[in-house]
C-alpha cells in the first residue's frame, strides 16, 4: 500500500491504484482519476454509473459486475463500453474509489 | 510481444454445455478487462450461435468423466436434460447467464462473433441462422488476419 495525492489529497492506494479506503474518495479524486483513465469529462452518464458503484459497494460490500451493472445501474452493457472502455467494472470502481470487483462475468 | 494482453482470439469447436461456456466467460472477461476480444464458432460450436439452436445447448452425461456418473446411467433418457437443468440452476445463483443472454451480453462488449465458413457450408446453414450478433461468416484465413497481433485460445 503507497499513498498517492490525487486532486491535492492525500490517499492510501493499492499496486494497481485502487483507493483501498473508499471513505477517503471525494468527486475531484474521481475527476483526477478518470482522467488518468484518458475519460475527461466525465458526463452526466458517466456519475450515474459512479454513484452506483458507490451504492452497490456501500449496501454489499463488493462492486457490482458488469452484468450487473448492466441491468440494474441504468445504464445499457452497451454504453457502459461507450463511457469506459477499457473495462467498465474495473475503472468506474477504480474511479469511484471503491476496491476492484472480483467476478468473472 | 509486451508482459500485458491486448487481444484475443478464442475458436469455440464444442456443442456442448462444458464446450461452450469457457470461450463465452474467457471472451466476456477479456472485454471486461478492457482486451480486444474475438469470438470464432467452428463444427458443432455454431450451435451457440445457432438461433434455435442456442436455447437447447445440453451437458454430456455420457462419456463425460466429469459428471461422476456411470455412462450407462447417462444414457438414460432425459438425463442430459436434468443435469443440465441442475447446471443451469447453480451458474444463475452465481451470476452466469444462460446462453442466449450471454450471446447478448458478449455482442453488446463489442466482441467481435464471427462463425466458420467451412462448417457453415458442411451444415448448410445461412448467415439468416445465426443470432443478429453474428458479424460475419469468414474463412480461417480471415480470422487469421482478425486475430492478428493477439493471442489465440482453442477450445
Amino acid at each position: 500500500m503507497t499513498v498517492d495525492t490525487i486532486a491535492g489529497t492525500q490517499v492510501d492506494v493499492n499496486e494497481e491504484g485502487f483507493l483501498t479506503d473508499p471513505s477517503q474518495w471525494t468527486q475531484d479524486i474521481a475527476v483526477e482519476l478518470a482522467r488518468r483513465e484518458r475519460i475527461d469529462p466525465l458526463t452526466d452518464r458517466h456519475w450515474v454509473v459512479i454513484r452506483f458503484m458507490r451504492s452497490e459497494y456501500e449496501a454489499k460490500g463488493t462492486g457490482p459486475t458488469v452484468r450487473v451493472l448492466g441491468k440494474t445501474s441504468g445504464v445499457p452493457v452497451k454504453e457502459l463500453y461507450q463511457l469506459f472502455p477499457k473495462g467498465p467494472a474495473k475503472l468506474a470502481a477504480k474511479i469511484a474509489g471503491i476496491p476492484k470487483p472480483r467476478g468473472c462475468i | 510481444m509486451g508482459d500485458t494482453i491486448e487481444k484475443v482470439s478464442i475458436i469455440i469447436s464444442k456443442g456442448s454445455l462444458e464446450g461452450i461456456y469457457p470461450g463465452l466467460i474467457m471472451a466476456n472477461g477479456a472485454r471486461a478487462e478492457g482486451i480486444e476480444a474475438n469470438l470464432f464458432f467452428t463444427f458443432f460450436g455454431l450451435d451457440a450461435i445457432h438461433s434455435k439452436r442456442l436455447e437447447h445447448i445440453k451437458v454430456a452425461a455420457v462419456g463425460n468423466p466429469g459428471m461422476h456418473m456411470a455412462s450407462l446411467i447417462g444414457v438414460l433418457p432425459g438425463m442430459s436434460a436434468i443435469a443440465t437443468h441442475m447446471m443451469e440452476k447453480k451458474m444463475e445463483a452465481f451470476d452466469i447467464p444462460g446462453i442466449p443472454e450471454f450471446m447478448e451480453l458478449i455482442g453488446d462488449t463489442g466482441a467481435g462473433i464471427y462463425a466458420c465458413k467451412a462448417s457453415v457450408d458442411l451444415f448448410g446453414f445461412t448467415k439468416d441462422d445465426f443470432i443478429p450478433q453474428v458479424e460475419d461468416i469468414i474463412t480461417v484465413g480471415e480470422f487469421y488476419e482478425q486475430a492478428a497481433g493477439g493471442e489465440i485460445i482453442f477450445t
